[in-house]
C-alpha cells in the first residue's frame, strides 16, 4: 500500500476540527489554548506534506514549519502568563466570566 | 518748509497719549492735567507757527507771483507699497485749508484742554474718576484730526477719519457706567461705520479709475480739466476728466463712476458732519462730558466731513449733480435742525441741533460754490464759516459746560435768571448768542453773510430757504438764551451755595473765545482761502470784510435776525403764557419737534421690525433649523447606529470566534458557488 497524501491529510483535518471544537466548546482557558496548539499542530501537518508531496525539491513548508514551532512554544509561554495574571485577578480562568472587555 | 515743526505737530499729542494713557495712573491727577495741556500748548505755538508761515511769510513755495496760493507736501513718507502703482503713503500736506484747520484744531484743543482742568472735578475740588484716561482721549483726538486735515491722500484721511471715529467713541463713551453714554456712544460709532462704508467704496471706485489717492494729482488734473492752473503736479499724471468721460460702459443706474464716487464720498462726510438722515447720533453724543461736546461735537471732528468736500472741490466741479444733492441734502439738515432746536428743552441738545444746522449752512454753501460766481464765494464763504463756527459754537458749548456745572442739571427750567449770579458767562454766551445770529461785527455775521450771497448767486430759492434758516438760528439762539439768563428770577435755596462763575481755567477760555467771536470776522478770509488759491481782493486791510459786504444781502439777513431775537425777546424775557399758547395753538408741530420728527423712532422701526423682523429672523431660523439640523440629523443618525449594534461587542471571545466561523463558512461557500 502507499502512502499517499490523503493518508496525512485527513488525520490533520480531524486534529484541525477537534481544535476548533476544543475552542469554541471549553470553558478552561487552559483547555483552549490546548485546542489551539491542536490547531496549529495540523496546519504545520499539513505544510509539511505539501512540501513533502508536491515540491519535493525545495525546503521552504519544512522551515516554515519549524519556525511555527519554535513561535508555538513562546506564544505558549505567554498565553500561560497571561492566564495565571488573569487568575491572580479574577480567581477564575473560566473564559465565559472573563468578559470585561466590552462595549 | 522744515519737517521738524510737521512733525512735531503730529507726534506731539500722539505721545502725550501713549505717555498719559500708560503713566497717567501713577501720577497725580493736577500733574496730569498740566502735562496735556502744555503738550497741547507746544502744538498749538508749532501750529501757529507753521500756518503763519504759510500764509504771511511770502515764500515762493507758499505763494507765486500772480499772488495765488499753493499746495505743498511737506513730507510724504511711503508707508505700504502693495505694486508699483498702489502706494499708500503718510505725509504733510500744507495748502489754505489745512492751515487754516490746524489754527482751528489747536486753538479749540488748547481751549478745551485747559478748560477741563477745571471742568473735570466736582465742587468740593475733587477729580474726575478716569482724569488722565480723559487727557490721553483728548491728546488722541487732537492728534487724529491733525493727522487727518493735513493728509496729503485720501486713504492718509481714511485712516485718521476712523481714528477720530474711534476716539470720539471712547470719549462719548468717558462715563461708561452710565448706560446712556454707552448706547450714545456705540449709536455713534454704528452710525458713522455705517456713512464709512460708503466712503470707502467711493474711495476705491475714484481711485480705481484715477489711479491716484493723491489729492494733488486728483484735484490739479481736474482744475487743469477746466482750463484753470491751479497747481502743476509733478510728472504726467492723466486728465481725470477725460478717464471719466472716456468710460462710457462704466455706468451704473444712469449715473456716471465719477458720480457714483463722489455722491458716495460724500455720504461718508454726510455720517461725519450729521447730515440728514444720518445726523441721529450727534444729540445723543452730547452725553459725553461738555469739553468733549465742545471740542469734537461742535468745533472740530463734525467738521471733517465739510472739510472732505472742501479737499475734493475741485473733482465735485466736474460734477454738478453730486453738488446738487449736496446742495438738497444740506439745506433740508439746516431747517430740520433749526426746528428742532427751537423747542428743545435740554442745553446741550439745542446746541447739538444748532451746530448740525450750522453744518449744514457750510455743506450748502459748497454745494452752490461755483467758480463763475464771485470766483466761487461758497467756497470761501464754507471755509470762513467753518473758522468762525468753530469759535463762537465753542465758546458756547463751553459756557453751557460752565452752566452745567453750576447748575448740576442740563435743563434750562433748572436754570432761568442767572445773569446776575454767573456774569463772566452771561457776557461770553451772549456773545456767542450774537455771533451766531449774524449781528454785525461779531464772527458769524460776515461769514453768514458770504454764504447767503453765494447762495443768492445760485438761486433765489435757496437764498430765500437760507435766510429763513438763519432767522430761525437767531430765535432758538436767543430763546435759549433768555431762557437761561433772564425768564425769572433764580431761586436760591442756600445763599451759601449760590451759582457762581467758574475757576480760572474755565472762565479764561470763554473770555478769550469770546474776543476771537468779536474779531474772527474781519479776518480777510477771502485772501486766504479760495478754491483755486487765487486771491479775493486787490488789496488787504482790517475792514475789507466790511467794504467788500453785499449791502443788500447784508441787510436783509440782518432785519430777519433783529427781528428774530426781537420774536425771542418778547416771547422769553420775562414770565409769560405766549410760549404755551404758541404751544397749544400748533400742538402736532411742537410734537414733531420736540420728538425731532421721530427720526429715531423710525430707525429704530427699520433696524427692529424691517431688517430684524422680516430678515434677519428668517435668515436666523434658518440657519438654526436648516443649516443646523443637518448636521444635528447626521450626529443623531450616526449616535444610534452605534448604540443599535454595540451588543456585538460583547467581550466574549468565544462569541467573536463563533462569528468567525460563520463569517468563514459564509465566505468559503460562496467563493465555492462561484467557482462552480
Amino acid at each position: 500500500m502507499e502512502l499517499t497524501m490523503l493518508y496525512y491529510l485527513i488525520p490533520s483535518l480531524f486534529m484541525f476540527c477537534c481544535g476548533v471544537y476544543g475552542f469554541v466548546t471549553r470553558k478552561n482557558m487552559i483547555a483552549i489554548l490546548i485546542s489551539l496548539e491542536l490547531m496549529l499542530n495540523a496546519v504545520d501537518i499539513n505544510f509539511v506534506v505539501f512540501n513533502r508531496y508536491l515540491f519535493p525539491g525545495n525546503m521552504e513548508g519544512m522551515f516554515f514549519t519549524l519556525f511555527a514551532i519554535a513561535i508555538a512554544a513562546a506564544e505558549t509561554a505567554l498565553a500561560i502568563a497571561i492566564i495565571i495574571n488573569i487568575f491572580r485577578v479574577a480567581s477564575d480562568i473560566d473564559v465565559r466570566e472573563i468578559n470585561k472587555m466590552k462595549f | 518748509m522744515d519737517v521738524t515743526l510737521p512733525i512735531i505737530i503730529l507726534a506731539l499729542p500722539l505721545f502725550m497719549f501713549l505717555f498719559l494713557g500708560l503713566l497717567g495712573k501713577y501720577m497725580s491727577h493736577r500733574l496730569a492735567g498740566i502735562l496735556g495741556t502744555a503738550g497741547m500748548g507746544i502744538t498749538l505755538i508749532c501750529a501757529y507757527t507753521v500756518a503763519f508761515t504759510y500764509f504771511f511769510s511770502g515764500n515762493p513755495d507758499f505763494i507765486n507771483a500772480e499772488g495765488e496760493r499753493l499746495q505743498q507736501i511737506v513730507f510724504n513718507v511711503t508707508w505700504l507699497q502693495f505694486t508699483p502703482s498702489l502706494v499708500l503713503r503718510l505725509g504733510f500736506l500744507i495748502d489754505p485749508i489745512s492751515s487754516m484747520m490746524l489754527v482751528v484744531i489747536t486753538t479749540i484743543s488748547f481751549m478745551v484742554h485747559l478748560y477741563s482742568n477745571g471742568y473735570m472735578r466736582d465742587h468740593h475740588g475733587v477729580w474726575e474718576k478716569g482724569f488722565q484716561r480723559f487727557y490721553a482721549f483728548l491728546s488722541l483726538f487732537s492728534f487724529s484730526m491733525l493727522g487727518l486735515v493735513v493728509a496729503t491722500n485720501i486713504f492718509q484721511m481714511y485712516i485718521f477719519w476712523e481714528l477720530v471715529g474711534a476716539s470720539s467713541y471712547l470719549l462719548i463713551g468717558f462715563y461708561y457706567t452710565k448706560p446712556s453714554a454707552v448706547s450714545a456712544s456705540k449709536k455713534a460709532f454704528i452710525v458713522t461705520r455705517f456713512a464709512d462704508l460708503g466712503f470707502l467704496i467711493g474711495i476705491l471706485i475714484l481711485s480705481f479709475y484715477a489711479g491716484t489717492f493723491d489729492f494733488t494729482h486728483l484735484t490739479s488734473v481736474a482744475v487743469e480739466g477746466l482750463n484753470h492752473v491751479y497747481q502743476v503736479s509733478e510728472g504726467t499724471a492723466q486728465n481725470i476728466l477725460s478717464i471719466f468721460a472716456n468710460n462710457p460702459a462704466s455706468t451704473f443706474m444712469g449715473a456716471s463712476v465719477l458720480t457714483w464716487a463722489l455722491v458716495l464720498i460724500f455720504m461718508g462726510g454726510m455720517g461725519k458732519s450729521a447730515m440728514m438722515p444720518l445726523h441721529i447720533w450727534l444729540p445723543d453724543a452730547m452725553e459725553g462730558p461738555t469739553p468733549v461736546s465742545a471740542l469734537i461735537h461742535a468745533a472740530t471732528m463734525v467738521v471733517a466731513g465739510v472739510y472732505l468736500v472742501a479737499r475734493l472741490f475741485p473733482l465735485y466741479l466736474m460734477e454738478t449733480a453730486a453738488l446738487d444733492i449736496i446742495v438738497v441734502v444740506g439745506a433740508l439738515t439746516a431747517f430740520y435742525a433749526a426746528m428742532v432746536a427751537c423747542v428743545q428743552v435740554d442745553i446741550k441738545r439745542v446746541l447739538a441741533f444748532s451746530t448740525i444746522s450750522q453744518i449744514a449752512f457750510m455743506m450748502v454753501s459748497l454745494g452752490v460754490a461755483r467758480p463763475e460766481f464771485h470766483h466761487g464765494l461758497g467756497y470761501m464763504a464754507s471755509m470762513f464759516h467753518l473758522f468762525t463756527h468753530a469759535m463762537f459754537k465753542a465758546l458756547l458749548f463751553l459756557c453751557a459746560g460752565a452752566l452745567i456745572h453750576a447748575i448740576g442739571s442740563n435743563d434750562y427750567t433748572a436754570m432761568h435768571g442767572l445773569r446776575k449770579y454767573m456774569p463772566i458767562t452771561h457776557v461770553t454766551f451772549l456773545i456767542g448768542c450774537l455771533a451766531i445770529a449774524g449781528i454785525i461785527p461779531f464772527a458769524g455775521f460776515f461769514s453768514k453773510d458770504e454764504i447767503l450771497t453765494a447762495c443768492f448767486g445760485h438761486s433765489i430759492f435757496w437764498y430765500i430757504w437760507m435766510s429763513c434758516v438763519a432767522g430761525l438760528t437767531a430765535f432758538y439762539m436767543f430763546r435759549l438764551y433768555f431762557l437761561i439768563f433772564w425768564w425769572k428770577e433764580h431761586k436760591v435755596h442756600d445763599p451759601h451755595h449760590a451759582p457762581h462763575d467758574q475757576p480760572w481755567t474755565m472762565t479764561l477760555p470763554l473770555v478769550i473765545l469770546a474776543v476771537v467771536s468779536c474779531f474772527a470776522g474781519f479776518v480777510p478770509f477771502g485772501n486766504l482761502v479760495t478754491w483755486n488759491g487765487h486771491p479775493m481782493f486787490e488789496s488787504v486791510s482790517f475792514l475789507t470784510n466790511l467794504e467788500n459786504l453785499d449791502w443788500s444781502v447784508a441787510a436783509i439777513s440782518l432785519t430777519v435776525a433783529v427781528v428774530a431775537i426781537l420774536i425771542a425777546m418778547k416771547m422769553y424775557k420775562t414770565e409769560n403764557e405766549l410760549p404755551a399758547k404758541m404751544r397749544n395753538a400748533l400742538p402736532a408741530l411742537w410734537d414733531w419737534c420736540y420728538h425731532r420728527f421721530y427720526w429715531d423712532e423710525l430707525y429704530m422701526f427699520i433696524t427692529h421690525r424691517i431688517i430684524f423682523g422680516l430678515v434677519c429672523k428668517p435668515i436666523a431660523w434658518f440657519d438654526r433649523h436648516i443649516i443646523d439640523g443637518t448636521m444635528d440629523s447626521f450626529a443623531t443618525l450616526t449616535n444610534k447606529a452605534s448604540w443599535s449594534i454595540r451588543g456585538l461587542q460583547s467581550g466574549n471571545v468565544q462569541t467573536y470566534v463563533w462569528i468567525y466561523l460563520i463569517g468563514v463558512i459564509l465566505l468559503g461557500s460562496i467563493t465555492a458557488i462561484c467557482l462552480i
